[in-house]
């Protein structure tokens, strides 16, 4: 009788937990429906406004006072060239120290108070790091209002989210591999270089497109370093007929971005130029879902080939 | 899996090192400043450009963050919507830059209401100065606080930011003093967003540059100013009443700054001469007034002649005509 009634009460309780548990799971369903319905809401509206708009000539035209002749040429060009400067400070950098603060560096009090400065670092407000940027790589670096210090200022931007990211995905490698290749003699960077980067390469991969999703859309920094409103010309090319055959020029070259010219559109007197706003914004959106396309068959790829 | 890792490294780290250390000197127009000046000055470079192909940049720092550069001699040309103050006189001699102010175009700063407003076609400077002066602050929060005959309604104030030469005209057309206006308004840069800020509210009003109002004329009304100081009657904003003198005090002249320095280079030189022969048809076209086409021949005078310096220190200068500007001797 009474281990019956103890029966009963505990498939009640078994009943209301799987009750709540259906439930939670509707709920964060919705709530996942009404995230993704913004999403599209946004991108409908942005291609209902934009995508009339979008044809070659828009994409190799410079900026005009003339809505229907105007195009995204320097900006877009603007925005890859400040991509590959911050990648190419932000990824290796923030690689080399994730890797050193989570493989090499000893646990005490020095690494905890870098470990939370890094911490805050992602969570500074971007005008901020263009403050910093003019300050020190315009004046004092004497760099100028071009795309090495905007590039730069936004490597900076993005730098803590790249280093998190590299220490999350090399925890998430079991230690038996590192003890097993210590076993084997490998040294520290041997182990580093061989087994950890590679397994944790789709993770990195990740946070590394989170950066670069970050850095494309900021307007702030590079407003507050000097980019340009209106450029009709784009930089020196990075590739020359004389040996050595690359040229850096490029790098000092005054700049503007899409986020900018979108900015300047919107701001505009009258309708027309609404439409290229959107049209501007529309390409952002498809350069940044590129990226993100990009690093999950990176991901895919990357770990396919791991086989512990 | 073999390839050193150091090696890769080093050789990013030697591309890097094989980077010119300075910027090599390139011909390229510098300009930045006003978001009001803009339009026409984008039109001109587009034109210039096209013509001979030289490389103008042009930048939006407003009038104040404009000056700035200017007067450390970053820029080569300087687009205001108001005219040089004294502490930026003095920041350009302290850095040794010396200008030419020359005048491009006509503004008329527009004071706006949504249109199903049915108690307001023109208003009083005094009125406005009710509304707008920093003693209002928190006090003048309804229609009939102004005038016991409006609305018993919330007024919804909007207005340009505190960066730009267009608040710094209006607070000193309206409020005597410029910069000096209460601060809980909608204030932005972005004029589209007053538009729609007064477009959207019925006890709304705000103030805007000519071209913003004239791209919305269908959405906004344009209220005729009475400057009742002067006794002067009311009148509406448009291109006659600019250019006749009487849309007064709102009415204001456009500048570019030429740095003397820049002028030596035959780029600035050649684009400032050509900017004097188009920006008559270029402003019409982005649906600014043109000065007077006397004016524009004085203007070329000045820059011919290299009058430099300012015509508008220790002077107040609401409502006097180009003309009058014109004839001034600048000074340094």
């Amino acid at each position: 009788m009474r281990s019956e009634h103890f029966l009963e009460n505990q498939k009640q309780t078994a009943s209301r937990r799987k009750a709540i548990d259906l439930w939670f799971g509707r709920l964060g369903f919705v709530l996942m429906l009404g995230t993704l319905g913004v999403l599209a809401v946004l991108l409908l509206n942005l291609a209902v406004n934009g995508l009339s708009r979008i044809d070659w000539h828009f994409l190799t035209s410079f900026p005009s006072r003339k809505a229907a002749e105007a195009g995204v040429l320097s900006a877009w060009v603007g925005t890859t060239l400040l991509m590959l400067v911050t990648a190419s400070l932000a990824i290796p950098l923030g690689v080399a120290a994730g890797v050193y603060l989570e493989e090499y560096a000893p646990k005490n009090r020095w690494t905890d108070f870098i470990e939370i400065n890094i911490a805050n670092l992602a969570g500074v407000p971007s005008i901020l790091y263009g403050l910093m940027a003019l300050g020190l790589f315009v004046y004092k670096f004497k760099f100028g209002q071009s795309i090495l210090a905007g590039g730069m200022a936004l490597g900076c931007l993005v730098l803590p989210i790249v280093i998190v990211a590299t220490r999350e995905s090399l925890r998430t490698i079991p230690s038996s591999i590192r003890e097993a290749a210590f076993a084997l003699g490998a040294t520290r960077w041997q182990a580093v270089w061989h087994h950890l980067l590679r397994y944790s390469t789709g993770g990195i991969a990740t946070g590394v497109i989170l950066a670069m999703s970050r850095a494309i859309g900021e307007s702030s920094p590079l407003i507050t370093i000097g980019a340009l409103t209106f450029i009709a010309f784009l930089p020196p090319a990075p590739l020359i007929a004389q040996p050595p055959f690359v040229s850096f020029e490029w790098l000092f070259s005054p700049f503007t971005a899409l986020p900018i010219q979108m900015f300047n559109w919107v701001s505009r007197p009258g309708e027309e130029f609404q439409a290229n706003a959107a049209a501007a914004g529309l390409i952002l959106m498809v350069i940044t879902l590129g990226m993100n396309g990009v690093a999950i068959l990176l991901r895919r790829h990357v770990q396919r080939n791991i086989k512990w | 899996m073999n390839n050193n890792p150091l090696l890769l490294i080093g050789a990013i780290l030697g591309l890097f090192a094989s980077i010119p250390g300075h910027l090599r000197a390139e011909q390229v127009v510098k300009i930045d400043g006003s978001s009001t000046v803009y339009p026409i000055t984008e039109a001109v470079v587009e034109e210039f450009q096209k013509a001979t192909g030289t490389k103008v940049t042009v930048g939006i720092s407003g009038t104040g963050g404009g000056f700035k550069k200017f007067s450390r001699g970053e820029i080569d040309v300087q687009n205001a919507s108001r005219p040089i103050m004294e502490e930026e006189v003095k920041a350009a001699k302290e850095g040794g830059v010396e200008y030419l102010e020359l005048p491009i175009a006509y503004d008329a700063l527009t004071v706006v209401v949504n249109s199903k407003n049915d108690w307001l076609d023109t208003i009083k400077v005094s009125d406005l100065k009710k509304i707008w002066q920093p003693e209002a602050q928190g006090k003048i929060t309804k229609w009939n606080q102004v005038r016991p005959d409006w609305p018993d309604k919330e007024i919804k104030l909007y207005g340009a930011g505190s960066d730009s030469g267009t608040f710094d005209y209006f607070t000193e057309a309206i409020n005597g003093k410029s910069k000096a206006s209460r601060g809980d308004y909608t204030a932005s840069e972005d004029d589209n967003v007053l538009v729609q800020g007064v477009e959207g509210d019925r006890y709304a009003i705000g103030y805007m540059g000519y071209s913003y109002y004239s791209a919305h004329q269908k959405r906004l009304k344009a209220l005729g100013i009475e400057w009742d100081a002067k006794g002067k009657p009311a009148v509406k904003p448009s291109e006659e009443t600019v250019l006749a003198g009487t849309y007064n005090p709102l009415a204001r002249p456009l500048f570019i700054y030429v740095n003397l320095k820049s002028l030596q280079k035959p780029e600035v030189k050649k684009f400032i001469e050509f900017y004097l022969k188009n920006v008559d048809r270029l402003a019409k076209e982005v649906k600014y007034i043109p000065l007077p086409a006397d004016a524009y021949g004085k203007v070329n005078t000045r820059f011919e002649k290299l009058e430099k310096g300012t015509a508008f220190l220790h002077q107040s200068d609401l409502a006097v005509p180009i003309d009058e500007i014109l004839s001034r001797t600048p000074v340094p």
